[in-house]
């Protein structure tokens, strides 16, 4: 390890950092925001459920460069577009949350949504004000996994140039020279418990209700 | 009033869950749907708030049909408690029993005070409030199912097997205090269990449904026992129907209470001997409370203590039944049954000769309903 050289670049690591951190949480938020009413829709019909959730794992191989270089294709984008990036690890994480919100809100005991038709609630009521709270720790247990994913799958862009902590992969390999790496991967696993933790922190903050499990 | 017209549910498969249905509830009383698994009774409550929507057929609210009715907003008027309570797992007590007010557009503030009362109206102690589903017994979660029911005050309620979760002895302490609370507030229910003792102990009328979805009889509790109408019914009630029917005739002055001589514990074997009739004598506090029989040979020198009661005899109250009358007599080991009055006191005794000649003497007792 190089500390001085690490001391010399730290600006532009910060400045790696905070994009490598934009590009996996907002493409998380906006797929978390399109997987809920997919999810709902899977979860409503027998006939959707294995369509979406089988369209949505084969999305989830497609291999990431190749989404990288195709998306500017079809988006028109230009192919060093940031753009491109959110619009792909979007795409993984709506692949792996259809199938978690469609379970969490399958998590839901029949009784407690029965009652809550039963007492006048109308279905969008049931579903904001019962049926998603009560799904929230299925979700955010699919989430952690996507926020993580999402952290890996970013630094696959520096071979595309688009700046984050991967590219400090593609530098330390051409100088033949360890110490980026080797800070890019600890910045990796760093920025991925952080987010794993920030989103235990969230359900815990929504799920008062949650029988206090005693930590073994 | 809750009135079914000629109400069917048919499923595209060709079962017929309900056939037919003819059936009123009564404002203010409370009506029971019995009958073997199959019968349909869970489908025609179900139908009610139109959980499931009726084939052919009305079913009326206070004369109003409710298929014209917005299903939501006519589930807002009818409490429904059901099996397991289903509580919301992800709101506390207080805010489960305030989900009805608030959906119908009252103030959290508000809503939160009047569930605080239903909570302990229910039999709950306030400081339940703030826990959540999880934390609470089965047989409190019902009280919760029951309280969140009620907390909009709905003219109507619907509850399905909502006693059969939970213990026998929990059972029989939620449908005494069920019968309380219904004396008090006076709904018009409908209850759907597949317990015939459930239905003759709470229902002021119970309608036996038979495998089919067809109304077998319908009469209250002491009528079914007595006058089943058909193999079915007679069948379904099951046995001991004589003696259970006693259970709904008021003993009202019929049988004649017998002086009972008494002693107090610390009484010498001299004294329990001079008051004993036959082998036994019972043995009262300072309030005249009996306590259990006792036989003054086992005192043997010494004095009456707490050890040689004989608590076997259940007491009756003079107010009660001939069922309980004779079970006093049959319970006791001296063959005398303790009779007390309202506060537990002493009246006197009874045997069964007593109570037998009473039915028999009179063949058209006052029912109790």
């Amino acid at each position: 390890m190089n500390i001085e050289w690490l001391g010399r670049q730290f600006d532009t690591i910060v400045f790696l950092l905070g994009w490598h951190v934009l590009l996996t949480v907002i493409p998380l938020i906006l797929g978390l925001l399109i997987a809920l009413p997919l999810g709902w829709w899977a979860h409503r019909s027998r006939r959707i459920y294995p369509l979406l959730v089988g369209v949505a794992g084969l999305l989830y191989t497609v291999p990431s460069l190749a989404l990288f270089v195709l998306l500017p294709l079809v988006l028109g984008t230009k192919i060093l577009d940031p753009l491109n990036i959110v619009a792909a690890l979007t795409i993984y994480t709506v692949a792996l949350l259809v199938r978690v919100v469609a379970d969490a809100l399958e998590s839901v005991p029949e009784d407690t949504v029965q009652a809550a038709k039963a007492m006048g609630y109308r279905s969008w009521q049931s579903l904001l004000k019962v049926e998603l709270p009560v799904g929230v720790p299925v979700i955010s247990a699919g989430l952690r996994v996507a926020a993580v994913s999402n952290v890996s799958l970013v630094s696959v862009a520096a071979l595309l140039g688009i700046p984050q902590l991967g590219s400090l992969f593609t530098q330390g390999f051409q100088l033949r020279f360890f110490t980026p790496i080797i800070a890019g991967i600890l910045l990796c696993v760093i920025l991925a418990m952080i987010l794993d933790g920030l989103i235990i922190l969230l359900n815990r903050w929504l799920t008062p209700w949650t029988p206090k499990v005693v930590a073994s | 009033m809750i009135k079914f017209e000629n109400v069917t549910k048919a499923y595209p498969d060709g079962t017929v869950a309900v056939d037919g249905l003819n059936l009123e509830a009564p404002t203010g009383k409370l009506t029971i749907l019995v009958g073997p698994s199959g019968c349909g009774k869970t489908t025609s409550l179900r139908m009610i708030n139109r959980l499931i929507e009726p084939t052919s057929g009305t079913i009326y609210l206070d004369d109003q049909p409710t298929s014209g009715m917005d299903a939501a907003l006519l589930r807002r008027r009818i409490g429904y408690v059901i099996q397991h309570a289903g509580l919301f797992p992800h709101r506390t007590i207080v805010d489960n029993v305030a989900t009805m007010p608030i959906l119908l557009g009252e103030s959290r503030q508000k809503a939160r005070t009047k569930a605080l009362e239903l909570i302990e109206r229910v039999g709950l102690p306030a400081s339940f409030a703030k826990r959540y589903p999880w934390q609470l017994s089965g047989g409190q979660q019902q009280r919760v199912g029951v309280a969140r029911a009620l907390a909009s005050d709905p003219a109507f309620m619907l509850m399905d097997e909502p006693f059969s979760a939970v213990d026998p002895v929990v059972r029989g302490q939620l449908q005494d205090e069920f019968l309380r609370l219904q004396s008090e507030i006076g709904k018009t229910i409908i209850m759907v269990t597949h317990d015939i003792d459930e239905a003759l102990k709470l229902g002021d009328q119970v309608a036996v449904m038979r495998v089919g979805g067809k109304l077998a009889q319908m009469a209250s509790p002491s009528e079914l026992l007595t006058s089943p109408a058909d193999e079915f019914v007679a069948d379904f009630v099951g046995r001991d129907r004589g003696y259970r029917s006693l259970g709904f005739t008021k003993t009202a002055g019929a049988v004649a209470i017998g002086e009972e001589a008494v002693v107090q514990l610390g009484a010498s074997a001299e004294e329990a001997r001079a008051k004993a009739t036959g082998a036994w004598v019972l043995v009262v506090d300072g309030s005249r409370k009996p306590l259990g029989w006792a036989q003054p040979e086992q005192i043997a020198g010494g004095e009456l203590k707490r050890e040689h009661l004989n608590l076997s005899g259940i007491a009756a109250a003079a107010s009660g039944t001939m069922r309980q009358l004779l079970d006093a007599a049959l319970s006791s080991p001296s063959r005398r049954g303790v009779v007390v009055n309202e506060h537990g006191e002493l009246i006197g005794t009874v045997t069964a000769t007593d109570v037998v000649k009473a039915i028999e003497a009179e063949p058209h007792l006052e029912t109790a309903r």
